[in-house]
């Protein structure tokens, strides 16, 4: 009996979560007719051509194009940066060591709209509007109080020892960083990568502003800005969500340790 | 400790690019909210605390302020409670438990822009997924009295699985011989949750609670999406209320002003988060 009501929870807290999914899914491949009333549930007559409305034209391409470009420049470029600050941070002497890692835990905290009205006259003033690369600096800046706080964790676990041997074979401390502690460091940098991209793929407010055209747009703000004509097109919409969230599934399929080893550490272990 | 090599210069590089997107524009909007700015037609003018003394009369602002604190308080306390719950569940042994805690991860990752769509679309009246199953004709976003119960729904689904992560990892924390005692000395289900794991957890949920409270506050795209605030600005929260003055009338001035308000109790908060987690992690 208990056990059965612990199986019926499991399976109420999956349908709960995924649910919404489904449906978006669903009405993906429903035609314009049956999403025009319900019931049936179910398509009659399933059929792709919300997805190939979606990709008809060279828009929504270039908007899958622009977030990726966005996402893995901002983590690779925050990466390298906040690697590089947390091996100092851990086994360098650093001047005001506590007080810069205060900084940038606070740094986290900053809500995006106290920020993103001067940035948006800083971009305006470098000409960086509606250019990836205006996404990409803030992007990187912002996933970088994640990333620091969560490599300075594991370069403190690497053993001392091993630092201090590099430096007898000869390294200066930078390339001991480069050739010996950063690969030790890889399952850190896996973590901390998939939550930044995660982080960039899916911001909106100051893509929203920052970005005016298909030449810099990202996903998220193709999806809330989309183009319908007299009524919205959910079916499209619905086709737009799911090729845009399949890979976020998969990451958190695949990675799905990582992501909540990383979730963890960037919240409770401070 | 001294006989370390310098690495001033490794930490230099993030230091200033933190600094430039956090002290550089906070000191900015604190300068802007001192003034009159109109982006439109290249005005600046000193105005002192004009923009203040506008504020504290401002009905648009005081109803904005309530919408936030309702869209925090209700969606936090049931996230918390919604998580403790899941986080119980899924901390016990059963077959695929892998698979279903990725499920129940898949919220947390998808775009919150998608999430509002797909929760738009079946909280649409006519022929949403919502009524259809409720076999209800209610107008979710379209009443003022839905619409914000709605964007709380959509952002529990969203946010719950973050929360339970972080109270896993809490529960996990918890040494097994000190549940097993319990249960030998005749604790079980209710009151060992009530006596034993609850007060083990409580640094742990306040964290959680104080950092979800944070987000919370400042919560802009899972509404703007859904409802762009409306009807009638009952959804219209503080983020939104600013971005719309700064970017929609351009007034970087009065928008400064709001943004420097949601500043100032978000960075509250984060001083009791301080405190917690000092207190949770030890000196």
């Amino acid at each position: 009996m208990r056990q059965a009501g612990k199986v019926f929870a499991v399976i109420a807290v999956a349908a709960w979560s995924i649910a919404p999914f489904l449906w978006q899914a669903v009405t993906s491949v429903k035609p314009d007719a049956e999403l025009a009333r319900l019931p049936p549930l179910l398509p009659v007559g399933p059929t792709l051509e919300h997805y190939r409305a979606v990709f008809t034209g060279a828009s929504f391409l270039r908007i899958i194009a622009n977030s990726a470009i966005v996402a893995s420049s901002a983590t690779l470029l925050s990466l390298a940066i906040g690697s590089l600050a947390a091996f100092g941070l851990a086994k360098l002497r650093v001047r005001s060591r506590g007080l810069i890692l205060l900084f940038v835990l606070s740094a986290s905290m900053f809500p995006p709209i106290a920020t993103v009205s001067p940035l948006y006259l800083v971009i305006r003033a470098l000409g960086l509007r509606d250019t990836v690369w205006a996404l990409i600096m803030t992007y990187t800046t912002f996933t970088l109080p994640l990333t620091i706080w969560v490599l300075t964790n594991f370069f403190r676990g690497i053993p001392e020892e091993i630092y201090r041997a590099s430096l007898v074979d000869g390294c200066t401390p930078f390339r001991s960083f480069v050739r010996v502690m950063l690969p030790l460091a890889a399952p850190g940098i896996a973590t901390t990568g998939i939550l930044a991209f995660i982080f960039s793929w899916n911001e909106f407010l100051f893509a929203l502003t920052f970005t005016a055209t298909d030449a810099s747009r990202t996903i998220p703000v193709a999806i809330a800005l989309f183009p319908g004509l007299h009524e919205v097109p959910w079916g499209d919409i619905a086709a737009a969500s799911v090729v845009v969230t399949i890979p976020l599934v998969l990451l958190v399929f695949l990675f799905q340790r990582r992501i909540i080893e990383g979730l963890t550490a960037g919240a409770v272990k401070g | 400790m001294s006989g370390r090599e310098e690495g001033n210069r490794f930490v230099l590089p993030a230091v200033l690019a933190l600094s430039l997107v956090t002290v550089y524009p906070v000191l900015t909007v604190l300068y802007l909210s001192l003034h009159r700015k109109l982006l439109l037609f290249d005005i600046t003018e000193f105005t002192g605390f004009d923009n203040y003394r506008f504020l504290l009369a401002d009905d648009r602002f005081w109803n904005a302020l309530g919408n936030t604190v309702y869209f925090t308080t209700a969606s936090v306390s049931l996230e918390l409670l919604l998580g403790l719950g899941i986080a119980l569940l899924l901390n016990r042994t059963f077959r695929f438990k892998g698979l279903v805690t990725a499920v129940v991860l898949v919220p947390w990752a998808i775009p919150t822009v998608v999430s509002a769509k797909m929760w738009e679309w079946m909280y649409n009246s006519d022929i949403g997924l919502l009524n259809h199953l409720l076999g209800m004709k209610i107008n979710w976003l379209g009443s003022p009295f839905w619409a914000m119960n709605a964007a709380v729904a959509m952002d529990v689904w969203k946010t719950t699985p973050f929360v339970v992560i972080l109270l896993m990892a809490g529960l996990k924390l918890i040494p097994g011989e000190v549940i097993q005692a319990a249960r030998i000395d005749g604790a079980g289900g209710w009151s060992l949750f009530r006596r034993i794991i609850l007060p083990l957890l409580m640094p742990v949920i306040l964290v959680v609670l104080i950092f979800r409270t944070m987000d919370a506050f400042r919560v802009f795209d899972a509404v703007y999406v859904l409802t762009g605030g409306g009807p009638a600005n009952t959804t219209e929260t503080l983020s939104i209320y600013a971005y719309k003055v700064l970017f929609q009338t351009l007034q970087f001035g009065y928008g400064s002003t709001l943004a420097i308000v949601v500043f100032l109790c978000v960075g509250a908060m984060s001083l009791l988060y301080l405190r917690a987690l000092k207190a949770e992690v030890g000196p």
